[in-house]
């Protein structure tokens, strides 16, 4: 199975809207609709379309207006605190002049008709912007021929106000209601005949506005995964092979059985590799409720065959990925000669930097929900992905995807933890096991302990100065286990994660080789909030800052002059999957590292004894990011982080405050990743198990003000929910250096004393 | 047989007493508002009041809580809204919004005690609530807006 997963995704989606995704979605009106689209949903959903879907205008799987003016939306992408629950129906909101105050969003279930719905990789926005745009112009379109027809007029004299269509000339209006019955009768119009706003007159794009859900939320009424209750459910909880790939040998459950509360035991067989996002097995207790599954397990005495990753240490690892990263690679882009302009420099310098395995940790702890009946399933899952969900169910309970009807709740978020569903899998297995809804239930320490790691890497670089202290020729090498031995377990190489802000480094250097090795995974693997950028950009990003001291340079500078003059770069590297759309702008790369250095007082503040500023800048999801963090080390070496200012050229923006909140968000998490991020492994077992021994920030260790300056453009947009998160361990580390004059080249700080 | 009371209705329960408060709340009477997040009171996620006090509901059991009033997040302004999710609300300060109920309750324990409360103040009651999401910053500045008693 090929799993690149961004370039697979990103493909996904512009062929998507290549192939006129819109226009098919739009083949038909709500009558036409029943009759083509509706049938093939049924099956797998009879009782499950939605508002939209059953209104009486409902030109698009995504929007449905009733009679009472009530416009629905759905919202087919996941909400973990990204936002898109929010903005992607605004922007449809927006083309289609609905009053947001008559809309009601709507979560969509996992179903293909949605297109994509992996909510992952920061292109929610993105991959949709369009569609949503197109699909609420459509709607307007019908809406103002509708009403044109009741008049007798011409549609060109009939305009939008919210909600209603005015006849201009003699100021009548009819409501968006009012004209759906009618409206509904009309074909859909085609993308050539429809016409999207001039951006002067977006209402809601690039306009504040509030999560949909801010009440609910506030309220303790909002519904998240864990928090899914259907009657008659009972609950499990399971105890997971502490080795990946172990497997119970023999388990005596006759002391959990007498917990008061427990009903049985059932035994999960181990996942057949690659494990891709299948259950990992072990035991799993059931009670009357969570509280008497967890005593159960505590009761249960299971030996377990470990199977050969109990030889992994994870010290041992890192030596090995070390080992390898110091030795010759694979190249996977080369430009110039770079050895050959080390021989003849006079300097050449090099580094090591390296970045442990990291746990995604969502606050929410995985749960879900399944109910199998007559052969079919309907689960309620925190899930970034509920198509996959579909699959992976249906693959493990025996039943055609169709027959999954997945729910997704809110998330306690996510950073990619979620768009691996083995935990409704689970819920799934077991009730059609049990002839019962059941509930899994995840503890903090399953949550830590059986992740999908972001994997450990270990980068060398090395570079010549020239005589103007600018590097002649660049060598970066990393080495890390794949993400896509998730999926093949024989992968030894990366694939697409050089695609994170390493294959395509941008800078202005004649002679530039970058290379990858080979490393065997013995956990499991995923995607976590920034990805493999979280481990390049460290290293990239603090070996800029070390040569730029190294020559005696100022760091901005440094970093301006190797971005080089603005101008757009070819990203026609081997191996580099590029986007139609997107090209690399070092203009726009400049303009974030200046706005932010300007907004920061580089070199204008002056900082007190044991503080420093440090930067980083990249660009990540077509988003141009530099964030300056000022640090303070105490006299007992305790940091501080009083201010990061990080600018953003994130293109269009529909959200401003909740692209500002993300940006802050991502500061905390980079802090977290910088501070004491970090997973190891004995005899194949994980050391940590919750937020005592996989600390991550909290309000006192968090940034005290990030300031986010957002850059106004009318590009394409970008990802905001992970471009902020990588710059922030350089761009600290980078201030630790400047307070401290201490070079951090290894994560994380936990694991250093700062003096 | 245990009695108390939450959000002003009586209980009785009589099942296992060591079951933390947390889990009779969301698996017993359906409260969910109340999060799990740690179970070892290291988050903050499931904080609740125990007559009149912030406690880690994870690690509380109802036996202990025996006699108490027990009040959530839920039950913290009946139908309305709490001056302290007021202030939430108009900061913006949630994003996936899991740890925000015991944010909150920890938040109105902390006006509580300190009316007008320093950032070290906030620091030292706020720092055993975890937000993953980092939304640390507008925490701050809503604990502050309500302190202030600021219209919005």
């Amino acid at each position: 199975m090929s799993r690149i997963r961004r370039g697979r995704d990103l493909s996904r989606i512009q062929n998507v809207s290549r192939r006129g995704f819109l226009k098919d979605a739009l083949s038909g009106s709500a009558f036409i609709l029943a009759a083509t689209v509706a049938p093939e949903v049924a099956r797998a959903n009879s009782s499950d379309t939605t508002p939209a879907d059953r209104a009486i205008l409902h030109p698009s799987v995504f929007v449905g207006i009733e009679k009472d003016g009530t416009v629905y939306i759905i919202a087919h992408r996941s909400e973990m605190g990204n936002g898109s629950r929010t903005a992607l129906p605004r922007v449809l909101a927006d083309e289609l002049d609905a009053d947001w105050k008559f809309v009601k969003v709507v979560q969509a279930i996992g179903d293909a008709r949605y297109g994509g719905q992996d909510t992952d990789a920061s292109h929610s926005i993105s991959g949709f912007f369009g569609i949503m745009r197109e699909t609420g112009a459509s709607a307007r379109h019908m809406l103002i021929r509708a009403a044109a027809t009741q008049w007798s007029v011409p549609v060109a004299e009939c305009e939008t106000e919210l909600n209603v269509v005015v006849h201009i000339p003699t100021g009548r209006k009819l409501s968006y209601g009012d004209l759906a019955l009618a409206a509904s009768s009309l074909p859909v119009p085609s993308k050539e005949e429809i016409q999207l706003k001039p951006r002067a007159k977006w209402r809601y794009i690039g306009k504040d506005a509030s999560l949909y859900d801010l009440e609910d939320i506030c309220k303790g009424k909002a519904i998240y995964g864990m928090d899914a209750r259907i009657d008659g459910m009972i609950y499990a909880s399971i105890e997971h092979p502490p080795v990946l790939g172990g497997k119970v040998k023999s388990c005596q459950d006759s002391d959990a059985l007498r917990v008061p509360g427990v009903q049985q035991t059932v035994l999960i067989e181990p996942f057949t590799p690659p494990h891709g996002y299948q259950p990992l097995g072990g035991v799993a207790v059931i009670a009357d409720n969570t509280w008497a599954a967890f005593q159960g397990r505590k009761k249960l005495r299971i030996v377990w065959d470990d199977g050969p990753n109990a030889a992994y240490n994870s010290d041992a690892f890192r030596t090995e990925l070390q080992e390898t990263a110091r030795r010759p690679c694979k190249v996977v882009r080369n430009q110039g000669n770079v050895d050959a302009e080390f021989d003849k420099a006079g300097k050449t310098f090099e580094a090591e930097y390296f970045v442990p395995h990291l746990a995604h940790a969502p606050m929410e702890p995985p749960a879900a929900l399944a109910e199998f009946k007559d052969g079919k399933v309907a689960a309620w899952v925190p899930t970034q992905d509920p198509q996959s969900v579909q699959d992976i169910i249906a693959k493990t309970v025996g039943i055609r995807k169709e027959d999954v009807t997945c729910h997704v709740t809110l998330l306690g978020s996510g950073f990619g933890r979620k768009s691996f569903g083995d935990f409704a899998a689970e819920a799934a297995l077991l009730s059609k096991r049990l002839e019962k809804p059941v509930k899994v239930v995840w503890k903090r320490e399953d949550d830590i302990k059986f992740d999908y790691y972001l994997p450990a890497a270990s980068m060398y670089l090395k570079a010549s100065l020239d005589a103007k202290g600018k590097p002649s020729a660049w060598l970066q090498r990393s080495v890390f286990p794949t993400i896509n031995s998730t999926f093949d377990s024989a992968a030894l190489f990366a694939s697409w994660e050089l695609n994170n802000n390493w294959i395509e480094v941008p800078f202005d250097i004649p002679n530039f080789r970058v290379e990858n090795g080979p490393a065997r995974a013995h956990v499991r693997l995923g995607w976590l909030r920034s990805v493999a950028s979280a481990y390049h950009t460290f290293a990239v990003q603090s070996f800029v800052d070390e040569l730029a001291h190294s020559s005696g340079r100022d760091s901005v500078e440094f970093l301006l002059d190797l971005f080089g003059p603005p101008r757009i770069i070819p990203l026609d590297i081997p191996g580099y999957t590029s986007e139609p759309g997107y090209p690399l702008d070092i203009g726009r790369m400049r303009r974030v590292v200046e706005l932010a250095a300007e907004k920061a007082g580089w070199g204008k503040r002056k900082l007190g004894k044991g503080r420093g500023l440090g930067i980083a800048a990249h660009r990540y999801s077509h988003t141009y990011v530099a964030s300056v963090v000022e640090v303070e080390v105490t006299k007992k070496c305790d940091l501080r982080i009083p201010r990061i200012d990080t600018a953003v050229d994130a293109g269009t923006v529909v959200n401003p405050a909740y692209v500002r909140a993300q940006f802050k968000g991502a500061a905390v998490f980079g802090t977290s990743i910088a501070r004491s991020g970090q997973i190891t492994a004995t005899n194949g077992v994980i050391n940590q198990g919750n937020f005592d021994d996989y600390p991550v920030a909290r309000i006192d260790e968090a940034p005290y003000e990030t300031n986010v300056h957002i850059v106004e453009s009318d590009a394409p947009p970008g990802g905001v929910g992970e471009s902020g998160v990588s710059v922030i361990p350089p761009a600290l580390c980078n201030a630790i250096f400047a307070a401290t004059g201490k070079r951090i080249r290894d994560l994380p700080l936990s694991n250093h004393r700062l003096s | 047989m245990i009695q108390l009371k939450v959000n002003g209705v009586e209980r009785v329960f009589s099942g296992d007493s060591e079951m933390p408060v947390l889990w009779y709340l969301r698996d017993t009477l359906g409260l969910t508002g109340t999060k799990f997040g740690c179970g070892e009171a290291l988050c903050g996620c499931c904080t609740v009041h125990i007559d009149g006090e912030a406690v880690r509901s994870c690690i509380v059991s109802v036996g202990d809580a025996a006699g108490k009033k027990i009040t959530t997040i839920e039950g913290i302004a009946g139908n309305g809204l709490h001056p302290v999710q007021k202030a939430w609300m108009d900061h913006d300060v949630p994003q996936c919004g899991y740890c925000q109920a015991g944010q909150i309750m920890q938040a109105i324990s902390l006006l509580k005690h300190k009316p007008k409360p320093s950032d070290q103040d906030i620091d030292d009651e706020m720092s055993g609530n975890i937000c993953r999401c980092g939304t640390y910053q507008q925490i701050r500045a809503a604990i502050k807006a309500a302190s202030a008693g600021e219209p919005s």
